[in-house]
């Protein structure tokens, strides 16, 4: 298959998907109409009041005219107003999506080098006692919900030691070691992943036939795993980087929660607590949207990595 | 018994079934060991180590409410049990049944199964949840209906996989050659040989769930107090943790050691599983 023709099946799939995506959360926002206006006037007011409110919003069309009314205006960038801040939904989204990706872009580079270099230390000798430490390391980092390890690191880095804020607020400006912990609780819980799925890639790639004759002709082991293996054992962890980004996103709203970092995941947290149906739609339709873009961006790498897989092959 | 000694050599087994087990122990004899009722307030913000004024002694302190943080850890040692193991089950009943017909029947029926389960895996997992507790609202009940959502699509995606393998075996074929129901050999023929997989999975999706309904609860998003919800009990203590920090870091030790016991347990039982299939 053809890069072109790839790109226009992923595209295809990811659109439907996302036509999908969004009839399930408008289905389960709006579908019962009462409830939205008492969410969007608010519980004081009176019948009357929603019954006019939704008149004249065209709420008493058919579900099936609303959607797709939702869906276009959707698509042409009018995202409502949301009920809590009293502010277009778009305006809001925008920036706290570019405050998260700070955040997240960090936790990425954490888990890049830390995940795929803990992952080629244990692969380069299975079983050896490095090797064992590594797996029960990440094991255990991969286990402890996110909200445990902020507890614990900022016990040790904050209360203990008194090295580092306590809150990410970022009120008095950018502040770099406001991001330490926030970064650090992401990036721990997902390294261990890509530390495993590296750590066996590599150990597969070092029992091959190419790398057992590299050590009989005697070549050192910095040259076997520089030269030789790393090629071929980093195609499928570089792949599974980007299907992280499903669990940062769920980490992020609960590491911003945590530090009172101002970004989507608190704006997400403060739309469900209120209620703010239109700034939930916003945010959750987003979210999805960055996860499906990542797994065509995956797709493309896998094939461009692995010249004898076949775009489109892998289905 | 003999059967089980393979795994009993493994130090991964031994130490994650021990604490896996110890918490649900500990949830079934809740109240015969914890010395307070968990919802009773005898004396608020006591430290850990200290009597009350009564002549109470508390193990690990009282939250802002009085309640013996103790008597509610091994409480909230029960909600977690007993409400993962719900969803979990749940999640397993529903994605156990598309994954077999989907595997089996392929084709249309494949297709749109698998679609389905694919939009359902795009959300990002507390996204997802956020969703449905905006719009069913926070009960014991639809956390365990968020949890099915969720989970079961993947394991529908394991069971699918599994079974197109099974499937394909000639002793399926037999099977219906001699023309037994496809309910039969769904369940009796094909069901039996994904155990071993769905073993490792359970454990891992068990640990899963019970970080969920604990995130659930620190977002404030889970059980409704006064439930001993361990998550719920981070939030709660969260704004007072820089002067009482042990209103924070028990709950997290104790969710913690419960999440690690189930991954340990799991990652034991896949090399003894990888072990075996080695040998065969």
């Amino acid at each position: 298959m053809s890069l072109g023709r790839f790109l226009i099946r992923k595209t295809a799939i990811a659109i439907a998907t996302m036509v999908a995506v969004s009839f399930l959360i408008f289905l389960a926002l709006e579908v019962n109409v009462e409830e939205v206006a008492v969410k969007v006037l608010g519980q004081y007011s009176t019948a009357e009041q929603r019954a006019a409110w939704l008149l004249q919003n065209g709420y008493n069309d058919p579900f099936a005219i609303r959607y797709l009314r939702w869906l276009g205006n959707f698509v042409t960038g009018d995202w409502g107003q949301s009920t809590f801040f009293r502010a277009p939904v778009m305006d809001m989204v925008l920036p706290r999506l570019a405050a998260s990706a700070i955040l997240a872009g960090g936790a990425l580079l954490v888990i890049v080098v830390f995940g795929l270099g803990l992952g080629i230390l244990a692969g380069m000798r299975p079983g050896s006692l490095l090797d064992r430490v590594i797996s029960v390391f990440s094991v255990v980092t991969t286990s402890i919900p996110d909200f445990a390890s902020a507890v614990f690191l900022s016990g040790i880095f904050v209360f203990w030691l008194g090295l580092l804020p306590g809150a990410s607020t970022m009120i008095s400006g950018f502040s770099l070691s406001e991001l330490i912990l926030p970064v650090s609780v992401l990036g721990l819980y997902s390294m261990g992943y890509l530390a495993r799925v590296t750590r066996a890639s590599m150990a597969d790639v070092m029992n091959t036939h190419y790398i057992r004759t590299a050590r009989l002709k005697g070549a050192g082991m910095a040259r076997i795993v520089l030269r030789h293996a790393l090629r071929n054992a980093l195609i499928t962890p570089v792949t599974v980087i980007m299907l992280q980004l499903p669990w940062l996103l769920s980490g992020v709203i609960v590491v911003e929660v945590f530090y009172a970092y101002k970004g989507f995941g608190t704006l997400l947290y403060d739309a469900a607590l209120n209620q703010d149906i239109y700034l939930i739609e916003a945010c959750a339709m987003i979210s999805v949207l960055v996860v499906v873009l990542s797994q065509i961006l995956s797709d493309l790498i896998y094939g461009w990595l692995n010249p004898r897989i076949e775009l489109g092959a892998k289905a | 018994m003999r059967q089980l000694t393979p795994y009993l050599q493994k130090p991964l087994v031994v130490v994650g079934g021990a604490l896996s087990f110890g918490w649900l122990l500990i949830a079934i004899l809740a109240p015969l060991i914890a010395p307070y009722d968990p919802l009773l307030t005898l004396q608020p913000l006591a430290k850990p180590l200290t009597q009350g004024a009564n002549g109470e002694f508390f193990l690990l302190g009282t939250d802002m409410l009085g309640r013996d943080i103790f008597s509610r850890l091994i409480w909230g040692a029960r909600t977690v049990v007993i409400y993962a193991t719900l969803a979990t089950m749940t999640a397993y009943a529903f994605g156990l049944i598309f994954g077999l017909i989907a595997g089996y029947a392929g084709g249309r029926t494949d297709a749109v199964l698998s679609f389905l389960a694919n939009v359902v895996l795009s959300f990002p997992v507390l996204v997802l949840y956020i969703v449905i507790i905006v719009t069913i609202g926070a009960s014991p009940v639809n956390i365990v209906i968020a949890v099915t959502f969720s989970s079961a699509p993947a394991i529908f995606r394991i069971v699918r996989a599994i079974t197109i393998d099974v499937a394909s075996r000639d002793f399926v074929r037999a099977a219906i050659t001699q023309g037994e129901s496809t309910g039969r050999i769904l369940f009796v023929d094909i069901l039996p040989n994904t155990t071993g997989p769905l073993a490792v999975d359970f454990c891992l999706r068990l640990g899963y769930t019970a970080i969920t309904i604990g995130t659930l609860g620190f977002l404030g998003l889970g059980l409704p107090p006064p439930t001993p919800d361990w998550g719920g009990m981070v939030n709660e203590g969260r704004a007072m943790a820089i002067a009482f920090p042990h209103l924070v870091i028990f709950p997290c030790i104790a969710i913690s050691s419960l999440t690690l016991g189930l991954s340990l347990l799991a990652d034991g039982l896949r090399e003894v599983n990888e072990a075996k299939e080695r040998q065969a």
